[in-house]
Formats: C-alpha cells, sequence, structure tokens
C-alpha cells in the first residue's frame, strides 16, 4: 500500500501563471443557451484562461517560477531538483525539465526530470520531490506543474472543450527540521481510456488519418490528437474511490475530517467534488473553489486553487491541508501537508 | 425501498427546468427536452447519494424509461 510519510520537509512557497485570454462558456456556441447555462450550472466552469497557440506549460512555468524565486530570494545555484509534471510538454523528446534547467538559469549540478501525471500530478509530484529530498538531504527543490490542456481539446466535441483552462505552477520545497507531510497514492490503468490522447505515442503512432475529425454523437467531434473523455467512467470513478482514498489517509494520521482546515480538491467539476465532499460531510467553508473562473487545469488545480481562494487565509498561518488530486490515468491519491508561513503569491496573468 | 413515485419526485427536483408531474414510470428519460450526458451525470449522483448504488454507463445505455433505472436501482440494491 502507497500509504506513506515523510519527515522533514515543507512548502515555502507557491505561485501560479495562466494565460491573460479568457474564455467564457456563454460563448459556446455550439451548443444552445439552455444547454449552456446546465453546463456551467453542473459543472462550475464559467470562464477558463486559455493559451495562445504556441504558448507551452514550460512558459507557463517559467514565469511562475521566477517571481517566487525573487520574492523567496532564493539563490538559482541552490536549487538542486526540479521536477516538471505536465502531460503537455514542450517536446516527446527532450524532457521539458532539462530545457527549463536551462531556462531558469539553475546550476547544472541541478538534478532534472519529467513526470507525466494529469489531475493527481500534484499529489504525486509532491511525494516524488519530497522523497527524494528528504532521502538525500537536499535542501531546496522546485515542483513545476501545470497543463495547456486546451491545446488538445476539440472545439466541437462538447464533452471536453468547455471544462478545461490553462496554468503553471511552482512550487518551492525546503528541507526543515520536523515539518510532516503524510500521502496516499493509488491507480487503476484498467481505466486508461477514461481519459485518453489515443495517437502520437507509441502505441499508435501519428498517421494521416490521426487528423481525420470524426462525429461520435450529436456535439462530439474530434480527431485522434485530441482529448477524448469519458464522462461517466470518470464520474463514477471519483464517486467509488476519492472518499475511500481519503479516508484511509485520515486514519494513517489520525486525524478526523474535522481536525482539517482546508481541503484542496482537484478542480474536476462540480457535481464530481460537491458529490465527494458531501459523502465526507466536509463543511462548505473548508472546500474551496476555482473552477468558475479558471476551470479544470490539470495537475495545476491544486496550487491554483490554494492561491485564488485561500491566499489570505493562510498568510502566516500554521494550517492542516489535506490535498486530494484523482483522474486519468486511472491515478489518485491525498496527501495532508502542514502548511506554515507559506509565501502565496497573487495569481500572474500572463500575454 | 420506497415506491416509484418518490423516486420520480427526486429526479424531478433535480431538475429545475422541468415542469413538475411530467415524468411517469413509462417516460423514456432521454426524451426530456434537451437531454445531455449532464442529466445522466445529475441522475448518476443523485442515485449515489439517496440510494448507495452507482450506475454505470451500461446501465444507463440499457435503460430507456425511469421504471428500467428505477428497478436496476432496486437490483443492485438487494
Amino acid at each position: 500500500m502507497a500509504l506513506f510519510s515523510i519527515e522533514n520537509i515543507q512548502i515555502k512557497g507557491i505561485s501560479c501563471a495562466v494565460p491573460k485570454d479568457i474564455y467564457s462558456n456563454m460563448d459556446y456556441e455550439r451548443i444552445s443557451i439552455k444547454e449552456r447555462e446546465m453546463l456551467i450550472r453542473t459543472t462550475g466552469v464559467e470562464k477558463r484562461h486559455v493559451a495562445k497557440f504556441g504558448t507551452t506549460t514550460a512558459d507557463l512555468c517559467k514565469v511562475a517560477t521566477n517571481k517566487l524565486l525573487n520574492e523567496l530570494k532564493w539563490q538559482r545555484s541552490d536549487i538542486e531538483i526540479l521536477i516538471f509534471v505536465s502531460q503537455s510538454r514542450d517536446y516527446l523528446i527532450p524532457a521539458t525539465a532539462c530545457i527549463l534547467q536551462n531556462r531558469l538559469e539553475l546550476s547544472k549540478n541541478c538534478m532534472a526530470f519529467d513526470v507525466n501525471m494529469g489531475c493527481s500530478g500534484y499529489v504525486y509530484g509532491l511525494s516524488i520531490i519530497a522523497g527524494i529530498m528528504a532521502a538525500t538531504k537536499l535542501k531546496k527543490g522546485l515542483l513545476l506543474v501545470g497543463d495547456v490542456s486546451t491545446l488538445n481539446t476539440s472545439y466541437k466535441d462538447k464533452s471536453t472543450f468547455p471544462l478545461f483552462g490553462d496554468a503553471g505552477t511552482c512550487t518551492a520545497i525546503q528541507f526543515v527540521d520536523g515539518a510532516q507531510m503524510n500521502f496516499n497514492l493509488q491507480t487503476d490503468g484498467s481505466g486508461y481510456e477514461a481519459i485518453i490522447i489515443r495517437d502520437g505515442g507509441c502505441r499508435n503512432y501519428a498517421s494521416k488519418e490521426s487528423f481525420d475529425s470524426k462525429k461520435y454523437s450529436d456535439g462530439i467531434e474530434r480527431n485522434r490528437v485530441e482529448l477524448e473523455l469519458d464522462g461517466i467512467q470518470v464520474f463514477n470513478f471519483s464517486l467509488k474511490e476519492v472518499h475511500l482514498n481519503i479516508l484511509t489517509l485520515l486514519e494513517f494520521r489520525k486525524n478526523k475530517v474535522e481536525e482539517i482546515d482546508y481541503f484542496i480538491f482537484h478542480q474536476a467539476n462540480k457535481l464530481i467534488n460537491e458529490s465527494i465532499r458531501k459523502k465526507l460531510k466536509i463543511p462548505i467553508e473548508k472546500f474551496p473553489y476555482s473552477m468558475a473562473e479558471y476551470g479544470n487545469t490539470s495537475s495545476a488545480s491544486i496550487p491554483l486553487t490554494i492561491l485564488a481562494a485561500l491566499s489570505e487565509n493562510l498568510q502566516n498561518q500554521n494550517q492542516k491541508l489535506l490535498l486530494s488530486g484523482f483522474g486519468v490515468g486511472l491515478s489518485w491519491g491525498s496527501a495532508i501537508i502542514d502548511f506554515k508561513n507559506v509565501v502565496c503569491l497573487p495569481i500572474i496573468e500572463m500575454d | 425501498m420506497e415506491d416509484i413515485a418518490a423516486f420520480i419526485k427526486k429526479i424531478e427536483n433535480e431538475f429545475e427546468e422541468l415542469p413538475k408531474e411530467t415524468l411517469k414510470p413509462e417516460t423514456s428519460f432521454r426524451q426530456i427536452d434537451d437531454w445531455s450526458s449532464m442529466h445522466a451525470l445529475i441522475i448518476i449522483a443523485l442515485i449515489d447519494s439517496e440510494y448507495d448504488v452507482l450506475l454505470s454507463g451500461e446501465d444507463l445505455r440499457t435503460a430507456e424509461t425511469i421504471q428500467d433505472l428505477f428497478n436496476i436501482v432496486k437490483t443492485k440494491r438487494s
């Protein structure tokens, strides 16, 4: 069971950059106004920040990182580990983390690699960087997490197009005696087709046919390099697994729901998140949302929600947060972290 | 388990725009005005919270009427 604690690692700061351009779902003319209203009511996504063609996750993460390093007054030469978690990397080869090491002017003595995870990516990424730093006693690390998902959604696919927004985040991690994080990480690869881009990898190498658009049903038309999402399967998985994962973690840490100050969930959609919240009997004031303004930003949604909805409540305080990410893979996980004097920067809008 | 009238009432409560007392056991639920996958998700969420039963995509595909849905919930609960 991937249920464990990591000692002596703490988050020191979080920053996030989103593209300036906003798409309002009320302007989505592929569906009737009535359906748009229902979509917004059900998913909770009113608008989303959408990257210009050519802007990548790495570009957003770079802006977020520069700002945070300046704010924390961290020396670039002190960063010994950089992990980039994303499913929208710059190139198939090489790893984007390597490119970012150079663009961020970090030292050559910095280890850097990519992790290919989506909705659960922040929690997974945090466990990886914290695990390595705790074991090796590296002092300072950067966890860059985010996605430009809108690039891979089809305008003609109402099951994906209105949901996603783009964002890149940076979380500064430091070795601090006495700190603790707890994790419960899970996987069910039998559901790998629930959220998938079928072509472009090695299993189905991109071909001319990959770009042929096909109509699957009313309002659902896409090609094979665009994102496909089985809403009902994802919904069922989320209702079945996420609360159990969280209860197991709470029990492991000997915490009750009431002892957690805030529950920061991946912003899947409002119906899913509300259903899980009610199962766990979490009061709404402990359960912040950011999806109305930013949509589902994949792996970036947890740090983005902390900044968008909680910054003021968290400044200079000692709080206990439970983070939960779930989705593509299928992969899911939760973490309980102590959130103490963390620098939370305002969200940056990038041209 | 409660009867189908209560079941219908719960579904009607979820769909604000639906005039009350228009759903019957024999209503084919896909005929509800502007039926979309959003409706399907709302029904799944409702049934999960009210009856502790998770409907699969397959369950929804095979069901035609409200009565069919009710029967599936009943079978899965027993």
